[in-house]
């Protein structure tokens, strides 16, 4: 289990997460939606330890993130986490960029390694791509290697970061029926997305972030049809 | 009837050959220790702060700027007004290294640079350590994308190798002012010397671009 617990986060002067808190139970999928600079990325990258807390806690499976005497790299193994630009290894193969983390990360032997990354790369529906280096694939196909990438480590959440977002419009579905293929499968997931449809669709429950707090939260067919925050409802007549 | 002067003749060629030689050790002295010290100090300037960055920076400055013969000239100089005079070898590649690093921590800082730190995000959200990133990661993306700046350097190392011959190293450029003033004939002999500059520095250049081609991204 995920669990925010009152966190602020400050950059400079700028106080991005006012108070958060958040329950993320295994095999729940939550979205988590607002305007942009409401501070829900942020609280993706405060979760997987790349960012600081200025207050509260953040508990993984009851480890503290962001305690001194945790081990991040240790912690990240089991937070895959999939960002809006995709960062594929340009200089390997799609096969080595989902191998490499298991390889080196977790010491498998470089079979396993491989057997692994093979299995993920088909499972996301890479698998005639092997040995095609990522710079030649579309964004879709790129985004898509990037989750079979953190889930070659066999995470036990992922953290999506509007990873549809810097897309072009017709490669939005294949990342967002691969996320659905997750889901199905029980995969707890915490997306920040901008595809309302998705969300409301796809996740258990939605958030709604408004200037650094969760302005509205339930079950997600609720907040997207039926939000009872006036600020959710104004978000909401915006993007539709 | 002895003449002051004797013609070129194939008996010169030892001399010409030891001199081709001497050119590329030092050159392949220079390349590989600059390239060992700037990978370093390239390092180093794209992980420092500001205060760390000005002092290094203006220190590779000075080496940058003051014209390599300069260098030579008061180091060799220097170090023998000191009572430890260093063979010219010696002294030409700590000069001519030293001289390359300075370039090479350029090359290889804009290299390091280049990769994003998303990317390094990224990687470390794998669970990869600091250290397993930069080897796996940043080192490798940013070789490739500053290894045509690497060649250039390289061979301008190799001709500029030419000027530790005023200090006396018996590098290609030497060898043939002896034979001119033994021999008056400069043109056939420097003709001559520039071929072997190309012919040295022509594969390398050809093989870089294969290399380019090869690992382009």
């Amino acid at each position: 289990m995920i669990s925010v617990q009152n966190v602020h986060k400050s950059f400079g002067d700028l106080e991005v997460l006012k108070g958060v808190s958040l329950d993320v139970n295994r095999g729940e999928v939550v979205s988590v939606i607002g305007g942009s600079g409401s501070g829900k990325s942020t609280l993706l990258y405060c979760i997987n330890a790349i960012e600081p807390i200025n207050s509260g806690k953040i508990l993984v499976d009851d480890v503290d993130v962001h305690a001194k005497e945790t081990n991040k790299d240790k912690l990240r193994q089991k937070l895959g986490m999939v960002f809006q630009q995709w960062n594929s290894f340009p200089h390997m193969t799609v096969l080595e960029n989902a191998a490499l983390a298991p390889r080196i990360v977790k010491k498998m032997s470089k079979e396993e390694a491989i057997e692994i990354a093979k299995k993920e790369l088909e499972h996301v529906g890479l698998g005639d791509k092997l040995d095609v280096y990522p710079t030649k694939m579309s964004g879709g196909q790129q985004q898509r290697l990037a989750i079979a990438r953190a889930l070659a480590m066999k995470p036990d959440y992922m953290l999506l970061d509007e990873v549809t977002s810097a897309l072009d419009p017709e490669l939005v579905g294949e990342v967002l029926d691969t996320l659905r293929l997750l889901a199905e499968e029980g995969m707890t997931m915490i997306c920040v997305t901008h595809e309302m449809g998705f969300a409301r669709d796809v996740s258990d429950r939605v958030a709604y972030f408004h200037q650094g707090v969760i302005a509205e939260i339930g079950e997600a067919r609720q907040v997207i049809t039926d939000p009872q925050n006036p600020l959710t409802q104004k978000f909401l007549s915006k993007v539709r | 009837m002895n003449s002051l002067f004797t013609p070129l003749s194939w008996s010169d060629s030892g001399l010409i050959l030891t001199g081709v030689w001497n050119t590329i050790i030092i050159s392949v002295v220079a390349i590989v220790v600059g390239t060992v010290l700037g990978l370093i100090v390239g390092f180093l300037r794209a992980e420092s702060n500001k205060a760390v960055n000005v002092l290094f920076g203006s220190v590779l400055d000075v080496l940058r700027s003051v014209p390599l013969i300069i260098q030579l000239i008061l180091f060799s100089t220097f170090v023998g007004a000191m009572g430890n005079p260093l063979a010219p070898f010696v002294a030409g590649s700590i000069v001519l290294s030293l001289y390359t690093m300075a370039f090479m921590s350029e090359v290889f800082r804009s290299g390091f640079e280049s990769v994003s730190p998303s990317m390094q995000i990224a990687a470390r959200s794998l669970g990869m350590t600091k250290w397993q990133t930069i080897y796996h990661i940043r080192l490798p993306i940013g070789l490739r994308a500053v290894f045509p700046s690497w060649l250039g350097v390289s061979l301008s190392v190799i001709k500029d190798s030419a000027l530790v011959s005023v200090i006396g190293y018996m590098e290609l450029l030497r060898t043939s002012e002896q034979l001119i003033s033994r021999t008056q004939q400069p043109l056939e002999i420097l003709i001559g010397v520039g071929i072997f500059y190309f012919i040295i520095s022509y594969p390398l250049s050809h093989y870089g671009r294969y290399v380019e081609r090869k690992m382009a991204i």
